[in-house]
């Protein structure tokens, strides 16, 4: 099985969501692990008309994502204004398999509070998360 | 050779057990067993097996052997098909049901012999089958029941490629095995009983061999297809397969509460062929026309259907879906339940119920894929 990878630049939730900040700018996405553990996605539920205008909570539901075997829920881990939504993720929900980190990304957010990022995990406290079950 | 429950474990692992782990297989619990659910990607080995050719372990299924001068008489009754029809090393497709019509089980009946039977039952169900199976033959000593579950194993090689490249590991003529039949032979050097038979919707074969022997099986079948890219395939594309295909799963679209005629497989209940259990109750229902019917849909809006989610129609609940995913080969989202049967055209628009949300569907005609037959 190809080995999974958890850049060290991110944070991380215990949704398995990561966060990339650039400025009072997130990106967020799912994590290698969670999509490994989904398979194959056939379908991403994001918030398509709110860009611009919807908000995001931290831990809340923001979207659903579904792969062959199994649906899923989508938790934010920071709040604030959604900015983008991923487009490409429309038609091509497999790039949250192939690229989760990249391609795959799902929504940019203008942070509302950035001191949420403070509950998150560095990379190795998530794959210590990860190892410890739950 | 101690197939139980391994110390400090509760499920059961088939013969084949460490091959799926050395080739990566991500590990899931199916009714009792360790199963492999895929190897690398659900939707990838789904393809294979559509394109060229798959090979799944479905030893964790049960195989009882029927034997004795009552044989035929004893099974005849106990099923709804024709078994007096079957032909030495023919098979049929049927159930096992209670007097009151409901399916405990579906499986497949081969005649090995004279009065030589074997049922092939799904792994959740074979303890509920074996004890309901001894409980009708009781003081029937023409009757001899085996249970050979645990030291058979089975291999499902499935597809279009899959007659030419087993016909390179055999001497038996695979040609002159039509479908649902079978024939005694050797694979690779392994003794089998090569079966026609396959729950895809492709082409493909079922081989019954000793349990020991399946990782030597196995390994043959995959090393010679490996330059036509054979993959081994898990229970995930087994359930897309089976879907597309619409065949039932026992649980989902079959269960005590179902009749076959509701799930419309009236076509394997035989009234003509004399009497057996659950007759006068399936009469019934096909006369007066089942309350309820199995049907396809496929989605319109944008969503996957699943298990359990409810169907709507008229503003009222008509139904449930059984069985539900994404359709790899037609590129659909597709799903299998009952409606009340004023609902069950094809055509009818439906709506299912996904989390809350009412999302628009159409009930289709099954098989939602058929294969192209040369």
């Amino acid at each position: 099985m190809a080995k999974l990878h958890y850049p060290d630049d991110l944070k991380y939730s215990e949704d398995h969501e990561w966060v990339r900040v650039q400025g009072d700018e997130a990106i967020i996405g799912i994590t290698d692990y969670a999509q490994d553990e989904l398979g194959d996605v056939v379908y991403v539920d994001l918030p398509w008309d709110e860009a611009g205008k919807g908000e995001v909570r931290q831990f809340a539901r923001f979207g659903d994502i579904e792969s062959v075997k199994a649906t899923s829920e989508l938790q934010s881990p920071v709040s604030g204004q959604i900015v983008r939504v991923n487009e490409e993720l429309r038609n091509k929900p497999e790039l949250v398999n192939s690229d989760p980190y990249g391609a795959g990304w799902m929504l940019a957010v203008k942070l509302s509070d950035p001191t949420e990022l403070d509950k998150l995990m560095d990379a190795d406290a998530y794959q210590s998360f990860l190892k410890g079950g739950h | 050779m101690d197939m139980s429950a391994q110390p400090g474990e509760s499920l059961r692992r088939t013969s084949l057990y460490d091959v799926h782990c050395a080739l990566g297989a991500r590990m899931v619990e199916f009714n009792g067993w360790q199963m492999p659910l895929q190897y690398t990607s659900i939707i990838e080995e789904h393809h294979a097996v559509r394109r060229r050719a798959g090979l799944f372990d479905v030893s964790h299924m049960g195989e009882f052997r029927v034997t004795g001068a009552g044989a035929q008489d004893f099974l005849h009754w106990l099923v709804p098909n024709n078994i007096k029809r079957l032909a030495v090393y023919q098979g049929l497709y049927t159930q096992l049901c209670r007097p009151d019509g409901g399916t405990i089980d579906d499986l497949i009946v081969y005649r090995m012999g004279e009065q030589d039977y074997l049922m092939i039952v799904n792994a959740g169900t074979m303890e509920k089958d074996w004890a309901w199976i001894n409980q009708q033959a009781q003081g029937r000593d023409d009757v001899r029941l085996q249970n050979v579950s645990l030291e058979t194993a089975l291999i499902a090689f499935q597809g279009p490629l899959a007659a030419e490249l087993l016909q390179g590991l055999t001497s038996t003529d695979l040609d002159a095995i039509h479908y649902y039949h079978c024939a005694p032979g050797q694979v690779a050097g392994v003794t089998c009983v090569i079966s026609r038979t396959g729950y895809t919707g492709e082409d493909g074969f079922e081989l019954f061999h000793t349990w020991e022997e399946a990782p030597r099986l196995w390994n043959a079948l995959l090393e010679h297809g490996q330059s036509a890219q054979v993959l081994p395939a898990g229970l995930g594309a087994r359930d897309t397969l089976r879907l597309e295909a619409g065949y039932c799963l026992y649980g989902h679209e079959l269960t005590e509460e179902i009749t076959p005629i509701e799930a419309g497989l009236g076509w394997t209940v035989k009234f003509d062929a004399g009497d057996f259990i659950g007759r006068d109750a399936l009469l019934r229902v096909k006369e007066q026309g089942p309350v309820k019917r199995l049907i396809g849909i496929e989605m319109l809006d944008r969503g996957v259907p699943r298990a359990g989610y409810e169907l709507f129609a008229d503003g009222k609940r008509v139904g449930v879906l059984t069985s539900g995913t994404f359709g790899p080969t037609v590129q659909k989202n597709i799903g299998m339940g009952y409606v009340d049967t004023a609902y069950a055209m094809p055509g009818t628009r439906l709506a299912v119920d996904i989390r809350g949300r009412r999302l628009a569907a159409e009930v289709v005609k099954l098989p939602f894929y058929k294969r192209l037959k040369r």
